[in-house]
């Protein structure tokens, strides 16, 4: 059973290198649930849940946590009084499709919402890969807008390698930077675009590491820093400092489970306080920080 | 008056429909130039009443079509009254029907002030039916008639104006009305905070009392004096103990013969909140449940018996501390901890709770808050409890809160506030100067190895003993709010308010 998930969750990533890891999850789960021969609403729900804990032991990123319990609490957020259990599957199961059709139109909505934040002849700075900040920026320049932009290599996987030749293959001219000199190009930049993993109650944000550094330095420059995320990322955790980040977030999957002592690995991901964080792009959309709150309140209450 | 009336008529009708267009907005200037009408038009009444009909026929046909307020423009055109004060005045109605009885300023001593009122709402109704002018009052709309508009002028509580006298006189006499004494201030105030009350704890509320008195329930009388004593002191010991007091006033009252007990109830209460108000201003936690009860009075159906109807009430009813249960329960699950007993004079209520936590095996470090800056670099959390959580995020506290929460964050230590959402009110405060409380100043005297310092401060002229309460933290400095609903930022609080307005 858990094999069968498993592989089924590779593949549609594989199918779809550019859908969103949450996504492809929530897809599994929407399929788990149209297989699942449970004979009680309540044997469903556990099982829904045990799907979501084996999804994020394969990737553990927090989209995919969040993702998982955002689907559950919308698929039963409906009146399940039918008396016939498959009644109740199929209610379930149309707004499964419901909440996946939402999702997947909200880089889009993302997108429409940022690409005006970006003026002609804008500097813009990123951090590591991000689809979502791929998805504004080739809004922007769809758009006709030129701009130029510089993007971390992003250790210890040089992710921002990717970003560039991406970008290099919309023509937008783009310069890869060493994670160091962030203090030094801030100057010539205009503004600072990141995406993000998880988006937490308090407004603040956890992405890959260094996007805390990027956020301190571009308040000691004054410079807008902006966040582009889905609303599926908002999650229910309320870090004060970097060590209230549970460690299942920190590290990747495979290390969790094969090395013993965690203090020897090096986090992949950093918490930013809200405090640095000029604006939200969501598909709910543009937030403050303290908005995001309300925003939650609203989606899990 | 034709002076005033006539020449201007025509010009002023113009500016008046800009403004009418314009919007009914009215800033603090223009509410202060009505007032100002109000009068010089009660003076000009007095002084022209001998002026004939003819007069008021004169003025009449140019202004006459328009609502009331016009005239009053019209009056002090001269005096460059700038034209959005005049027409869309949401003045409070009785202000022009009271002031401009006729549509031209002098007085028709002939007509009663009902029959104009009819005369002009009458006139009203036919612009609003006429909709487009074909008649003289040329393309002026007449809107909404003005009992409609809301007055806009909001009122400060009364105690926050003590050192305005009439604010004085008013709050005397309704006291006067309810039988309960007025408690006079104490000492030499601080100029800045000379707006507030200041008692001194050596003369009680309770020796001005008559010794038979009706009107004050005994459990009420001996809240007030332990409140007034600093017996019952803590924002959730007070509530508790005011819940107690108004669960026997319930069981010990009878609905007098012709009286429903949802209303009687109600009045019956006021006294003993204005006396309670006296012997100590009432919290914001205090505020709420006091609303809560009289919801709840006010929801009884009138056929309810009133046995059942007590009953009902006091299972109602039934349904800082806070810190120090968070820290004993997180003892329990075996954390690890230590703490650190921030304490300040001249109420030192840190004594208590450190005995508390050290009874239970917690160690802890007692401090005083001048020894801050100095421990804290060896502190990971700051916990602290609230006396209230303000509708703009701003936490009110004990005086000192905001203190610790500033050294806090240049420490970059996170803050924690523990706040159960009873106390969230709709207030908006953003310092702690408007609204606070002053404690007896005699409390700064402090008697060491025989000497009093500070004995004979009353006879220094120049010199004010200033014993705050309470202050007023800003969101910035607060990290999380821990409430019964949850981890919430300190922004969140109106989203807390509206979804429990939306459950109640």
């Amino acid at each position: 059973m858990e094999e069968c998930l498993v592989e089924y969750f590779r593949t549609q990533m594989r199918t779809d290198p550019d859908m969103a890891s949450a996504v492809a999850a929530i897809r599994t789960l929407l399929e788990f649930l149209r297989r699942d021969k449970g004979e009680t609403i309540l044997g469903l729900r556990e099982s829904l849940k045990w799907a979501t804990d084996c999804l994020t032991e394969v990737d553990s990123s927090v989209a995919v946590s969040s993702g998982g319990e955002l689907f559950l609490r919308f698929i039963s957020l409906t009146s399940l009084e039918h008396q016939d259990l498959s009644r109740c599957k199929k209610v379930m199961e149309e707004r499964g499709e419901l909440f996946l059709e939402k999702i997947s139109l909200s880089r889009t909505k993302v997108a429409k919402l940022c690409h005006t934040f970006i003026k002609d002849g804008a500097k813009i700075l990123t951090h590591s890969s991000s689809r979502v900040v791929l998805r504004v920026l080739e809004k922007a320049a769809a758009e006709k807008k030129r701009f130029t932009v510089y993007v971390t290599e992003s250790q210890p996987d040089t992710a921002g390698k990717q970003m560039a030749d991406a970008l290099r293959r919309l023509n937008v001219p783009v310069t890869v930077v060493l994670d160091a000199a962030v203090g030094y190009v801030l100057e010539k930049v205009d503004l600072v675009i990141v995406g993000a993993e998880g988006v937490v109650e308090s407004g603040g944000i956890i992405n890959k590491i260094g996007t805390y550094q990027m956020a301190v330095c571009s308040k000691a420059h004054n410079k807008p820093f902006y966040v582009v995320a889905e609303s599926f990322k908002f999650v229910r955790l309320y870090p004060l400092n970097q060590q209230d980040v549970p460690d299942r977030f920190k590290y990747k999957a495979d290390t969790l489970r094969t090395v013993s002592d965690l203090s020897d690995e090096h986090p992949m991901i950093d918490y930013t306080p809200p405090s640095l964080i000029t604006l939200l792009f969501t598909d709910l959309g543009v937030l403050t920080p303290s908005a995001v709150s309300d925003e939650l309140i609203k989606l899990y209450l | 008056m034709a002076d005033c009336g006539e020449p201007d008529g025509p010009g002023n009708k113009d500016d008046i429909t800009r403004s009418k267009n314009e919007g009914k907005e009215l800033t603090k200037e223009e509410k202060q130039r009505l007032r100002k009408q109000k009068k010089h038009q009660k003076k000009q009444k007095e002084r022209k009443n001998e002026k004939g009909p003819s007069e008021t026929e004169k003025d009449k046909t140019p202004v006459s079509l328009l609502p009331p307020p016009q005239p009053v423009a019209t009056q002090k055109a001269p005096s460059a009254l700038p034209a959005p004060a005049s027409a869309p005045i949401p003045v409070p109605a009785s202000a022009p029907f009271h002031s401009s009885p006729a549509p031209s300023p002098a007085d028709k001593p002939a007509k009663s002030k009902a029959e104009l009122k009819a005369e002009r709402r009458a006139r009203q109704e036919t612009d609003r039916a006429a909709k487009q002018p074909g008649s003289s009052s040329s393309g002026i709309k007449t809107k909404v008639p003005l009992s409609e508009l809301n007055p806009v002028v909001k009122r400060l509580p009364e105690h926050v104006q003590v050192d305005d006298p009439a604010v004085v006189k008013r709050l005397a006499k309704k006291l006067e009305r309810q039988q309960i004494p007025l408690r006079s201030d104490y000492g030499y105030k601080v100029s800045l905070f000379s707006h507030l009350h200041q008692y001194s704890r050596k003369a009680p509320l309770t020796q001005l009392l008559s010794i038979p008195s009706t009107v004050i329930h005994p459990s009420i009388v001996r809240l007030g004096l332990q409140y007034s004593q600093g017996i019952v002191a803590g924002s959730n010991a007070r509530s508790v103990a005011l819940l107690h007091a108004f669960k026997q006033v319930i069981r010990d009252y009878t609905t007098p013969p012709n009286e429903e007990l949802s209303r009687d109830l109600v009045n019956k209460l006021k006294p003993y909140i204005s006396f309670l108000n006296q012997c100590r201003p009432l919290s914001a936690s205090m505020g709420n449940a006091i609303k809560y009860i009289k919801k709840e009075i006010s929801n009884i159906p009138s056929q309810c018996k009133e046995e059942e109807a007590k009953t009902k009430l006091l299972t109602c009813i039934d349904r800082s501390s806070l810190v120090n249960n968070i820290l004993c329960e997180a003892f329990e699950k075996s954390r690890k901890f230590r703490v650190i007993v921030v304490d300040s004079r001249p109420r030192l209520e840190g004594r208590e709770a450190l005995r508390r936590l050290v009874q239970r095996g917690i160690s802890c470090t007692y401090v005083l808050i001048s020894a801050l800056s100095y421990i804290l670099p060896e502190v990971s959390k700051v916990f602290l409890g609230a006396h209230a959580l303000l509708a703009n995020g701003y936490v009110m506290s004990r005086v000192g809160t905001s203190q610790i929460a500033l050294v806090a964050r240049t420490y970059n230590v996170p803050v924690l506030v523990c706040c159960e959402t009873y106390k969230f009110c709709e207030r908006v405060q953003t310092d702690s100067f408007v609204s606070n409380e002053l404690d007896d100043p005699d409390d700064l005297m402090v008697t060491r190895k025989g000497k009093t310092q500070l004995e004979n401060w009353q006879d220094v002229s120049s010199l004010g003993l200033l014993n705050l309460v309470y202050d007023v933290t800003p969101p910035d400095f607060v990290d999380l709010v821990i409430t019964d609903l949850g981890m919430i930022p300190c922004t969140s609080v109106p989203v807390v308010l509206r979804v429990k307005n939306l459950d109640q």
